[in-house]
């Protein structure tokens, strides 16, 4: 018979550790898949991770598609380390990349230095208005939010498609469902001449400080650490819980909606349908795969990204589907709940004992 | 021991980045929107670089690209390692493939379905569906017994307004009541919401379906409800054996063949290619013969016709949907007039999405 017991004592770079450990199995993982599918695994799997950041061009795009993924996932952390379960950071970047995205159309003949700061300004504040709705309905109405946040997700993107189809699509467009491209003073200032990094990867390292600081050195940072442990304490302690649900949504759909506009203003350049592969979705591995914390995010957020440019070279270079990469991240996901569950609770195999026959 | 590591690490970086130098094989890029297995749109471009493949012409493709900021950067890598010509097949690439195109003047790149070429390695092609979409609509008005023609569209732009208004006319002539009611879905590929508005058409008194969607959802349930349908992009007769009447194929083989040698002979050159029955990039899958022989006879002709250029889809008097002439009596109307069609012609339902 088995029996589950929890441990007791847990050391904190076993815990910090993990993550690393999750990352060396899912490498292992792969090797063998490749290896199965036929390929020679180190080759493979230097395809997957290596050739994509062998250039500038790729560590470039590495963080062109890690600055998205770690804006939403720190923003996700503060709701999760406080027990808050916003699955919805995908909506609050598509409101937040509609608001952006309205807001850089109707300045579309002004060029001033003013354009892009309320651009941004206009996408965060359509991130935080988008997340307050499930923190409402969750301190006043007792409604999930778990529920509540992910079918958001479903009216931001019909309003995007909405939009671009009808009232925002470009008038010379042809009616494609796409808006014109943004002004250049409504763009992100490109970092270097070829490259497609922008600045926007500032406002992600920014964002990041704060949000250390928030966490580790203040009073909010204190509380929402406390709920997250313990409920009840929290509640002993006196903290007001109802307007710190409603602050941690806000700051994650904030940052979902920098990174929304961040993306429009800065490689699409435009609005249409598709402007987020799901990278609120996929920022939920993200924040818990950097163990909630900043600097964990950091490193998360482009280990996450360099699967996905993995997945393009690997189906250039190999000719393998395109789903290796999510395979990749599901399994660096599983690994690393596997690893936790064996982390927390140890398994005891005992014998059969004479009277359970 | 440091300095060994870095220096063997740059020697092999360096000896990476020459053996890809090296290798100056003639190489074809193909970027697809869908997985390749759709069934339809994707597939049919797939099939097309097989056939470039089967000319002795390596190639490589990358499936399920997403129309947004990745877009570029998958071209991109395709344009850098070595790949001579890039066939980007779907309009959300426009933009990307100009950019790149721009970067890597040496590379050729193809666009289908779009109509910028900003640099003179930029091509552009297209299919003249509207001209299968004529026949599709002959054989609707012929064997629809409600006068209900359902549409299941995709997006509001000119090309599926075009095959919505070809066919319209295509059935108003054989029959003047024809009535043409449409579900717009905004995708190309969803199997769950192309077989609801299926389903909804079915329900309004449709018994002929068409779609301007990819997915093999729409035939299945015409089939289900024992009504006719017609497949889209590829042959899909083996999903809806009994309601397909025929399937509008897309043809890209030829084209990708001879546009693969011409860049590999240096002949290749900037052009914007609009193909239809003529040329064989619009085909027609085999009449069903459970239309009658009769029936498969007119159609065979009228397919001739047009592909001979003695019939044209849009030949006057046609009239938007208040009455207002659009092309007179006896007059074609002429490719810039098709290419920006954002009206209906009278006879069909609702209005256009705006």
């Amino acid at each position: 018979m088995i029996k589950i017991e929890k441990r007791n004592d847990v050391s904190r770079s076993i815990y910090l550790l993990t993550p690393v450990l999750a990352i060396f199995l899912t490498l292992f993982g792969g090797g063998i898949i490749f290896y199965i599918l036929g390929f020679n695994p180190i080759e493979a799997l230097k395809f997957f991770f290596i050739t994509p950041i062998s250039d500038l061009y790729g560590l470039s795009e590495l963080l062109v598609k890690a600055t998205p993924l770690c804006l939403i996932a720190i923003g996700l952390s503060f709701c999760f380390k406080s027990n808050n379960w916003n699955i919805g950071a995908e909506g609050q970047l598509i409101f937040g990349g509609i608001v952006g995205g309205g807001v850089a159309l109707l300045l579309y003949n002004h060029n001033g230095f003013y354009v892009l700061p309320i651009i941004i300004l206009s996408g965060a504040i359509g991130g935080m208005i988008f997340a307050i709705i499930p923190a409402i309905l969750k301190t006043f109405f007792n409604t999930n939010e778990i529920l509540v946040s992910l079918m958001l997700v479903y009216v931001a993107k019909l309003l995007l498609d909405y939009l671009v189809v009808g009232p925002w699509s470009n008038p010379e467009g042809f009616n494609f469902p796409e808006t014109r491209q943004f002004s250049e003073s409504a763009r992100m200032p490109i970092l270097f001449d070829g490259l497609r990094i922008h600045s926007g990867i500032f406002i992600t390292l920014i964002t990041v400080f704060l949000s250390w600081l928030i966490l580790y050195k203040t009073y909010l940072g204190f509380q929402i650490k406390v709920s997250g442990l313990s409920l009840k304490t929290a509640k002993y302690a006196g903290y007001k819980g109802k307007t710190m649900i409603i602050i941690v949504f806000m700051i994650s759909g904030a940052c979902a909606g920098l990174a929304g506009v961040g993306e429009i203003t800065g490689p699409i350049g435009q609005l249409h349908r598709n402007i987020s592969p799901d990278y609120g979705f996929t920022a939920i591995i993200v924040a818990f795969l950097g163990r909630l914390n900043p600097v964990g995010i950091i490193f998360a957020s482009l280990i996450v990204a360099l699967t996905y440019l993995g997945a393009e070279t690997a189906q250039i270079f190999l000719q393998v589907p395109k789903y290796t990469g999510q395979v990749f991240q599901g399994m660096i996901l599983f690994f690393l709940l596997g690893s936790d569950y064996l982390l927390f609770f140890k398994i005891k195999f005992l014998g059969l004992k004479k009277n359970e026959l | 021991m440091y300095k060994l590591f870095l220096r063997s690490l740059i020697s092999v970086l360096f000896l990476l980045g020459f053996s890809i130098n090296a290798n100056a094989d003639f190489k074809v890029g193909f970027v697809y929107v869908g997985p390749t297995g759709d069934h339809g749109w994707t597939y049919q471009h797939d099939e097309g670089r097989k056939a470039v493949e089967a000319a002795g012409i390596k190639t490589t493709y990358v499936e399920s690209v997403p129309e947004g900021a990745d877009a570029e950067r998958v071209i991109r890598q395709l344009a850098q390692s070595g790949h001579d010509l890039i066939f980007t097949t779907s309009f959300g690439y426009m933009d990307p493939t100009n950019k790149v195109a721009k970067d890597f003047p040496n590379v050729k790149f193809e666009h289908a379905t779009g109509y910028k070429r900003e640099h003179s390695n930029v091509s552009t092609y297209s299919a003249r569906f509207y001209e299968g979409r004529t026949l599709l609509g002959h054989m609707a008005g012929k064997m629809t017994k409600t006068n209900t023609i359902g549409y299941i569209a995709s997006f509001p732009i000119p090309e599926v307004i075009r095959g919505i208004n070809a066919m319209t006319l295509a059935a108003q002539k054989v029959n003047p009541d024809i009535k043409t009611k449409i579900v717009w879905v905004f995708t190309w590929y969803d199997p769950g919401k192309e077989s609801e508005a299926a389903q909804a058409l079915i329900d309004q008194g449709a018994d002929v379906i068409m779609q301007h969607t990819d997915s093999t959802a729409p035939v299945q349930v015409a089939e289900k409800a024992g009504v006719w349908s017609f497949g889209q992009a590829s042959d899909m007769q083996r999903f809806a054996p009994k309601s397909i009447l025929t399937s509008i194929i897309d043809d890209w083989a030829p084209y990708y063949v001879e546009r693969s040698i011409a860049a590999r002979d240096g002949t290749w050159k900037q052009q914007d290619t609009w193909h239809g029955l003529k040329e064989g990039m619009v085909a027609m899958a085999p009449y069903n013969s459970a239309m009658g022989s009769d029936l498969v006879k007119e159609v065979e002709q009228l397919q001739k016709d047009l592909a001979s250029g003695k019939a044209h889809s849009f030949t006057g008097p046609i009239y938007d949907q208040k009455g207002n002439i659009l092309v007179a009596e006896g007059a074609v109307a002429d490719d810039g007039m098709l290419a920006g069609m954002n009206v209906y012609v009278k006879g069909v339902e609702g209005d256009i999405p705006q």
